[in-house]
């Protein structure tokens, strides 16, 4: 083992180097079956329950393209702004890995689906930042290993290892950035957004789940160093195990600020892979890559060429859905947002929330009142992102609904949505349960109203006396004694009637 | 025209995880020689004109309806295996080699 890195001050890394940056992302397809087999595409099932010849690898079984697949590839193409191929073919990648079972990953090689694009993507400030994307090409996932005997479930000293082939053979895309080397100081968070928007994008293209804690989406981060005044790009490292996109921003940190250390003190970058330590915030050397990997790819025989016509191709980009970018601009001007309140709203992840609970019915006010105040809170009491709460915009458009039918008041409605947060059904299943629905049956408020009047009969004559605004201290005592399950509004014009004030 | 040498066919053996002995290059990459120069007489026809052909059919886009059908069940897939656990094929230790 070597002495852990020292790391250099950041600033300090910027007055001796540029950062080169390059950024692949693997997204598994929400399709319905696998890639090349017709065995279900699906999270978080029994082991080894969705599996076939095909992608155990059986001797014999043939593959077959999924076609929604390819469409998928070719959307995601065109969204990117990439050329798509007029022929392209699939290649064997050989290694061997027990996660595997052909001994192959079919994959594409020198003749990617689409290639050329590019994504531009809103930083912080609201700055623009073009990111060039080198290709995107289709390929399958691998099973999921789990090790016994090890640290921690660890692959190091483990005695054995585990295999479950149910994602084996699931749709996989991977979109290579071209080098990014005009970032700066600003590589991190360009590496973050970056992929913040490739996610955004992809999810309002439905074409997967992109949850990166779920493994959907992933980020595998090369970060290099050039010195200041040189051109060469220095030797680079890959940081795989970045699952969040705040892990992102720090993993390319910290490299530049490692990689700055070493190169200061006159030593070598060593290219390898490293893995990322969400605790810690550090990168540790994973495997080392001396020899160029050596993967003897070569054409699949077992499936034919993918030559997308042109007409298929512009009927494909028919289907894109609005882009993130566009429905930002829409929102800004439907709803009156300075850049400012927009550019909180993206940060936040809330905007794309609150423009689905818009189109469910609520207005956008109060939707942008739900996402922005309450729920922003749960989210960050949960200390997860907003759009992983498990509630749906339509249901949050249901409660607002709800509220403005009168049948639920503001405090009914947290209690409502809270439910919704703790898996115990939609809102109107949480309102049956509890029994939360407000209380308007006047046979009932008008006994709490008289009870509240006699038990303070000095502001009662206030009222009487045409001093209404007394009414309030009696609407708490029947809020209060209702437990606030009562319509306020309605409670006051009670309180007003029983005092001759209407 | 020698194109193989031992170190390659050593460097391969690797890869395919095969293990070969000392005679076994010498002979093997005799052989392999052998079959690259046959191999390499295609060359000596084939003009710049006539692109590498890696499918013998004029075929493409031939795909398959994104649809669920019946697999295996997991008694099934994991009736050949060597050693099972937890309804999971048991592998030994696989980072034995790397480290
Ligand atoms: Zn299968």
């Amino acid at each position: 083992m070597t002495a852990v890195a020292e790391i250099m001050d950041y600033d300090e890394v910027l007055r001796n180097f540029d950062p080169v940056l390059g950024l692949e992302v693997h997204v598994e397809l929400s399709t319905a079956t696998k890639m090349f087999c017709g065995c279900a595409n699906e999270f978080g099932a029994e082991p080894n329950t969705r599996v076939c010849p095909v992608c155990l690898g059986m001797p014999g079984a043939l593959p077959v393209v999924n076609g929604t697949a390819v469409e998928s590839a070719i959307r995601i193409g065109l969204a990117l702004n990439c050329q798509v191929a007029e022929w392209c073919r699939f290649a064997r990648k050989n290694y061997f890995y027990p996660d595997m079972p052909k001994n192959f990953q079919t994959s594409q090689y020198d003749e990617p689906i689409v290639f050329d694009g590019h994504l531009d993507v809103v930083l912080d400030d609201g700055e623009t930042f073009r990111v060039g994307i080198e290709r995107a090409h289709m390929e399958e996932d691998t099973g999921k290993s789990s090790h016994v005997g090890g640290a921690a479930g660890r692959i190091h000293g483990a005695e054995h290892s585990l295999l479950d082939y149910n994602r084996a053979g699931v749709p996989l895309i991977e979109i290579v950035t071209k080098p990014i080397t005009d970032a700066g100081e600003r590589a991190p968070e360009v590496a973050r957004a970056y992929v913040t928007a490739l996610r955004d994008l992809l999810r309002s293209m439905g074409v997967s789940d992109v949850r990166m804690d779920q493994g959907s989406l992933r980020c595998d981060a090369n970060v290099s160093l050039t010195p200041k005044g040189s051109t060469r790009f220095g030797t680079r490292t890959e940081t795989k195990n970045v699952n969040s996109f705040r892990s992102i921003e720090r993993a390319v940190r910290f490299e530049m600020r490692r990689h700055a250390a070493l190169l200061n003190e006159g030593a070598e970058i060593v290219q390898e892979t490293r893995h990322f330590d969400e605790s810690s915030g550090e990168t540790s050397s994973g495997r080392r890559k001396e020899e160029a990997e050596d993967y003897r790819y070569f054409p699949e025989p077992d499936l034919v060429p993918i030559a997308p016509s042109r007409d298929w191709v512009e009927q494909l980009r028919g289907t894109l859905p609005e882009m993130p970018w566009e429905r930002r601009r829409r929102a800004q001007e439907q709803w009156e947002l300075s850049d400012e309140e927009l550019r909180d709203l993206v940060n936040a992840g809330a905007l794309d929330l609150i423009a689905a609970t818009v189109d469910a019915g609520a207005s956008p006010s109060e939707a942008r009142s739900w996402w922005v105040a309450y729920l922003t809170q749960r989210a960050n009491e949960r200390g997860g992102e907003l759009a992983s709460l498990p509630i749906t915009p339509e249901q949050v458009a249901r409660v607002i609904e709800l509220v403005n039918e009168g049948k639920l008041t503001h405090k009914l409605a947290r209690q409502v949505v809270d439910g919704v947060l703790d898996g115990r059904g939609g809102p109107d299943e949480v309102i049956a349960a509890d029994e939360l629905e407000v209380v308007s049956d006047d046979s009932s408020l008008q006994a709490a109203v008289d009870e509240a009047l006699a038990a303070q009969p000095d502001a009662a004559e206030k009222i009487r006396g045409g001093k209404v605004q007394a009414a309030g201290a009696i609407v708490g005592a029947v809020m209060k004694a209702t437990q606030g399950q009562a319509d306020a509004k309605r409670v006051r014009e009670l309180v007003l009637a029983a005092c001759g004030q209407q | 025209m020698s194109t193989i040498s031992r170190d390659e066919v050593a460097h391969l053996a690797g890869l395919a995880r095969l293990a070969v002995s000392e005679e076994e290059l010498e002979k093997f990459s005799g052989q392999l020689d052998v079959i690259l120069d046959a191999v390499a007489r295609v060359g000596e026809v084939a003009a710049d004109e006539i692109p590498p052909t890696s499918h013998a059919v004029p075929v493409t886009n031939v795909f398959r309806n994104d649809e669920v059908r019946e697999g295996l069940s997991r008694e099934q897939a994991l009736r050949s295996a060597p050693a099972t656990e937890e309804n999971r094929f048991r592998v030994p230790r696989i980072l034995n080699e790397e480290a």
